[in-house]
C-alpha cells in the first residue's frame, strides 16, 4: 500500500462531503487526511484526501469518485511535482527552564508562537509531514497537552492550474 | 480557472418568453413532467407531498396510478422503464413513504434502470428537528442513486428535474431522487423552459477511440475461441440489431447474461444462452475455455464468474461499457474501451468490414456443438405427483409468444424463467438481476402492462415472492391493468431450500410457505389460498395441479382481457435448477445435474 495524494475539484453543494465520504468507507477505501475549502472560482471547492490504496484500487476509486456528478475534476499529486502542506497548533507545557528551548526549537523549525501563557504555549507550524513530525518529536518531552492538525493540503507545482490538468483515471 | 473552463452538459438554450406564468412548486413540477413527456407516474400521497396531488388530480396529460404501497410505486416505475426505454417515474411522501421506496430505489441502481423518484418532504423550515414523517431521504439514498436532490425552492424545480432525467436517463442510466420540501411545493415562482442544466462534472463518454477499436478488432481476428459476452447494456443501449450484424460478420459465439436475456435472438444458432452460477453448460464452459471475451455491456458479476481467480484463464478481454469504473473492476481488461454498446459496436463492424479479415472458427464451434449435444437445458419430471415447475414456465413462454413481456420474481422461478423461455427480443425479459429483490415481479409487470398495453405481461412469481406485494393487483384491477400472474407454488422459499439440500444437509430450516403442500406433520395447509385471494382482488383466480389442465388455464388467461388473471400453479418442491456452479469455486465445476460434472475438454 503506497499513499496517494488525491485533489478533488467539486461543485460546493449541500452533501458533498457526505457523497465522497461515503464513498470512500462504502468501498473500504481508507482516508489518512481530508482538507475542504473554497477556491478562487465561487460556488467550486477543493477537496485534498491522501488515501492508502495500491495503484489497482486507486484506479477504481478515482473511477468511482469521477461518477459523482458534482465531481468536476480528479488529479493525483505527486510529492514531487506538488507542494504538500500540514498545518498543526500545538499546545506545549512550559516553564521558565524549558521557554527558552521551546522558544529556539521554534525559530529552529521557523514555526511561530501565536498565544502564551504561564505554564503554556500554543506554537503553529506549517510543513511537509517529515517536518511536522520532526517538530513534534523536539517537543514531546516538554510535554504536549493538545494538538489540532489540518488535513494535508496539496497544490501543483508550475502555472498550470488543476483544470489544465490531465484528468486522473 | 476561468469560469469558461467550466464545462456546461448542455448548449446555450434560447431565452424564456418575456412573460412566464407564475407557478407553484407544485404546478411547477407537473409542468416539468409535461414537458419531459411523462406520461404516466406511479405514486401514493401523504402530507408532505399533499400540494402537488392536488395539482396532479386536475392534470390530462399524466395519467397517475395509485399503488397500495410505496415499493410497488417504485418497481412499477422501474417495469414501466425496462418494458419500454422511456423514463419511469414514482412518488411518495416524507418519510416512511421515502424510505418504502428504498428497496426499489436500489434495485434501480443495481440494474441501472432510469427512473425519476420524487419525493415530498418536510418544511423547510422545520427539516432537522425529528418533524412528523421527517428522514433524511436524500441521505439515506445515497449510496443507491446515480444522484439524488433536495429543493426547497419552487424556482429551482425545472432545471432540478431536468437535470434528474438527464442523468437518469444518459449514460448508465440509474434511479435519481428529488425530494421536494413542502414550503417549495406551496410557493410560486415564474416557470421558465426550457431551464438552464448546468452539470459540469458530468460528462459521459459515448463515442469511443478509433483506436481502441482497432485493437479490439484485431484480437477478434486474431482470436482462434472468441466469445461475445453480452451484458444488459446492450439492450439498454438498444443495440440489438448492432450486436446480430457483429454475430453474423464474426461468426462468434454469444453468451447473453440475466440481464441481457433477447439482446439476440434465443433461435440464432450463435446464442449459448446464459452463462454463470445457472447458466448453460455451453455458454459457462465457452467462456471459460475461450482466448477472447469480447464483453459488450456486461459487469463480470460474482454470479457469472464463479471465483474470479479461475474465471477464463486464457481469455484475453475486450471490455466495452458506457462506465468507466465498471472496466477493470473485476477483471483486468487488455483492451478497455469506453463507449455506448452501439456506436461501439457499429465502429467496430466497421473496422472489421474494412480489413475483411476474419477467424476460422471451425475448431471452436466443434467443441461447443459437443457441449451443446451432450448438455442440452432440461429437467427431471417430478414424481411426486405434482406439476414439474419447468414445463409450466416452458409452455408460458410457448403459449404467449416472443412479442409478451415476461416479468419474474427471485429465486429458483426466475433462473427457469431465463432458462425455459425463448426470448426472441430485447425488453420481453424483465427482473430483478443485480439486487435480487424478491416482490419485484407484481409491480414491475404492472408497470409494464401500463407502458405496454397491448402486450401480453406475465409476471411469473414464487409463492414467496408473490405475498411480499400482491397488494398491486387491486391497483391492476382499479386501474384496469390486466397483468397475469402465474404463480410457480412449491409452497416454500425454493432456492434456499434447494441450497439447504445441497449444502446443508437438507436441513430446511424456515423455507416451508405452507401456501398448498402438506406441511411438516402431514397437515394439509394453504395459507394463503391464491385463488381466494386473486378473487378478493378482483381478479380471476385459477388453481392447476394436473399437467392436463396446464396449457387450458394459460390460454384462459391470455384470453381474459377484462381483469388480473392468477393461477395458482402447484408443483413439485424437489425440482432444483440446473446446472449449477456452486458458489466460490470456478466455473469449470458447473453442474450439469446433482452430482454431475461434465468432462473437461480432450485438451
Amino acid at each position: 500500500m503506497t499513499t496517494h495524494v488525491l485533489s478533488l475539484l467539486v461543485e460546493d453543494r449541500p452533501g458533498l462531503l457526505t457523497r465522497v465520504a461515503g464513498l470512500f468507507a462504502r468501498r473500504g477505501f481508507n482516508i489518512n487526511s481530508l482538507a475542504v475549502g473554497t477556491t478562487e472560482v465561487p460556488g467550486l471547492s477543493r477537496i485534498t484526501a491522501v488515501i492508502d490504496v495500491d495503484q489497482l484500487p486507486l484506479e477504481q476509486v478515482t473511477k468511482q469518485l469521477n461518477k459523482l456528478i458534482n465531481v468536476i475534476k480528479i488529479v493525483e499529486l505527486d510529492p514531487v511535482g506538488s507542494v504538500q502542506r500540514e498545518h498543526l497548533l500545538i499546545k506545549v507545557r512550559v516553564d521558565n527552564a524549558s521557554r527558552s528551548q521551546i522558544l529556539e526549537a521554534v525559530t529552529l523549525f521557523r514555526a511561530r508562537v501565536v498565544d502564551v501563557a504561564t505554564d503554556a504555549l500554543v506554537i503553529e507550524v506549517t510543513g511537509d509531514s517529515g517536518k511536522v513530525q520532526a517538530f513534534l518529536r523536539v517537543l514531546e518531552p516538554y510535554g504536549i497537552k493538545e494538538i489540532a492538525q489540518s488535513g494535508l493540503l496539496a497544490i501543483g507545482r508550475g502555472p498550470k492550474s488543476i483544470s489544465e490538468r490531465a484528468l486522473k483515471s | 480557472m476561468t469560469a469558461d473552463a467550466v464545462p456546461t452538459a448542455l448548449a446555450p438554450r434560447p431565452p424564456a418568453p418575456a412573460d412566464p406564468p407564475i407557478l407553484t412548486g407544485s404546478g411547477q413540477i407537473l409542468a416539468t413532467l409535461e414537458k419531459l413527456g411523462v406520461t404516466d407516474v406511479f405514486g401514493l400521497p401523504g402530507g408532505a407531498i399533499m400540494p402537488f396531488y392536488d395539482e396532479l388530480m386536475a392534470s390530462t396529460a399524466v395519467r397517475h396510478i395509485l399503488v397500495r404501497h410505496e415499493q410497488g410505486a417504485g418497481h412499477a416505475a422501474e417495469g414501466y422503464a425496462t418494458a419500454s426505454g422511456r423514463v419511469g417515474v414514482a412518488i411518495a411522501t416524507s418519510g416512511p413513504g421515502a424510505t418504502n421506496l428504498v428497496t426499489a430505489i436500489a434495485d434501480a441502481y443495481m440494474d441501472s434502470v432510469p427512473i425519476i423518484v420524487i419525493t415530498g418532504q418536510v418544511f423547510s423550515t422545520v427539516m432537522g428537528t425529528d418533524a412528523f414523517q421527517e428522514v433524511d431521504i436524500v441521505g439515506i439514498t445515497m449510496p443507491i442513486t446515480k444522484h439524488s436532490f433536495l429543493v426547497t425552492d419552487p424556482a429551482e424545480v425545472p432545471a432540478t428535474l431536468a437535470a434528474a432525467y438527464q442523468i437518469a436517463t444518459s449514460g448508465r442510466p440509474g434511479p435519481v431522487l428529488v425530494d421536494v420540501t413542502k414550503d417549495a411545493q406551496q410557493n410560486s415562482a415564474p416557470f421558465l423552459w426550457p431551464p438552464k442544466v448546468e452539470l459540469p462534472g458530468y460528462r459521459p463518454v459515448t463515442k469511443a477511440h478509433g483506436k481502441q477499436i482497432r485493437a479490439a478488432a484485431e484480437l477478434l481476428v486474431g482470436a482462434r475461441k472468441p466469445v461475445l459476452y453480452v451484458g444488459g447494456g446492450v439492450i439498454k443501449a438498444g443495440a440489438s440489431p448492432e450486436l446480430l450484424e457483429l454475430v453474423e460478420l464474426t461468426g462468434a459465439p454469444v453468451v447473453t447474461t440475466l440481464m441481457a436475456r433477447g439482446a439476440l435472438p434465443d433461435s440464432h444458432r450463435a446464442n449459448l444462452g446464459m452463462p454463470g452460477m445457472h447458466g448453460t453448460v455451453p455458454a459457462v464452459l465457452a467462456l471459460q475455455e475461450s482466448d477472447l471475451i469480447i464483453s459488450l455491456g456486461a459487469r463480470f458479476d460474482d454470479p457469472v464468474t464463479g471465483k474470479v481467480s479461475e474465471f477464463a484463464p486464457g481469455a484475453k478481454v475486450v471490455h466495452v461499457d458506457i462506465d468507466p469504473a465498471e472496466i477493470g473492476k473485476i477483471r483486468a481488461a487488455d483492451v478497455p474501451i469506453v463507449g455506448d454498446a452501439k456506436d461501439v459496436i457499429r465502429d467496430l463492424i466497421g473496422v472489421l468490414r474494412e480489413s475483411g479479415a476474419s477467424a476460422d472458427l471451425g475448431a471452436w464451434w466443434e467443441r461447443i456443438e459437443q457441449l451443446r449435444a451432450d448438455f442440452p437445458l432440461g429437467y427431471t419430471e417430478p414424481d411426486d405427483g405434482l406439476l414439474s415447475p419447468q414445463a409450466v414456465i416452458a409452455r408460458i413462454g410457448e403459449l404467449s409468444g416472443p412479442e409478451a413481456v415476461y416479468v419474474a420474481g427471485v429465486g429458483q422461478h426466475q433462473m427457469w424463467s431465463a432458462q425455459f423461455i425463448g426470448y426472441e427480443r430485447p425488453r420481453a425479459w424483465l427482473n430483478s438481476g443485480g439486487a435480487g429483490t424478491m416482490g419485484y415481479a407484481v409491480p414491475a409487470a404492472m408497470g409494464a402492462k401500463v407502458a405496454e398495453p397491448d402486450r401480453t405481461v406475465w409476471a411469473i412469481d414464487g409463492d414467496g415472492c408473490f405475498q411480499m406485494t400482491n397488494q398491486e393487483l387491486a391497483t391492476c384491477t382499479i386501474n384496469d391493468i390486466p397483468i397475469k400472474v402465474a404463480i410457480i407454488n412449491n409452497s416454500s422459499l425454493g432456492m434456499v431450500r434447494q441450497w439447504q439440500t445441497l449444502f446443508y444437509d437438507g436441513r430446511h430450516s424456515f423455507t416451508d410457505l405452507n401456501t398448498g403442500h402438506l406441511g411438516a406433520e402431514g397437515v394439509s395447509r394453504m395459507i394463503p389460498d391464491f385463488v381466494k385471494l386473486a378473487e378478493a382482488y378482483g381478479a380471476l383466480g385459477i388453481r392447476v395441479t394436473k399437467p392436463e389442465e396446464v396449457d387450458a388455464a394459460i390460454q384462459l388467461a391470455i384470453e381474459t382481457n377484462d381483469r388480473p388473471v392468477v393461477i395458482d400453479f402447484v408443483v413439485s418442491r424437489d425440482a432444483m435448477v440446473w446446472p449449477m456452479v456452486p458458489q466460490g469455486v470456478g466455473n469449470s465445476q458447473v453442474q450439469y445435474a446433482r452430482a454431475a460434472a461434465p468432462t473437461w475438454g480432450e485438451e
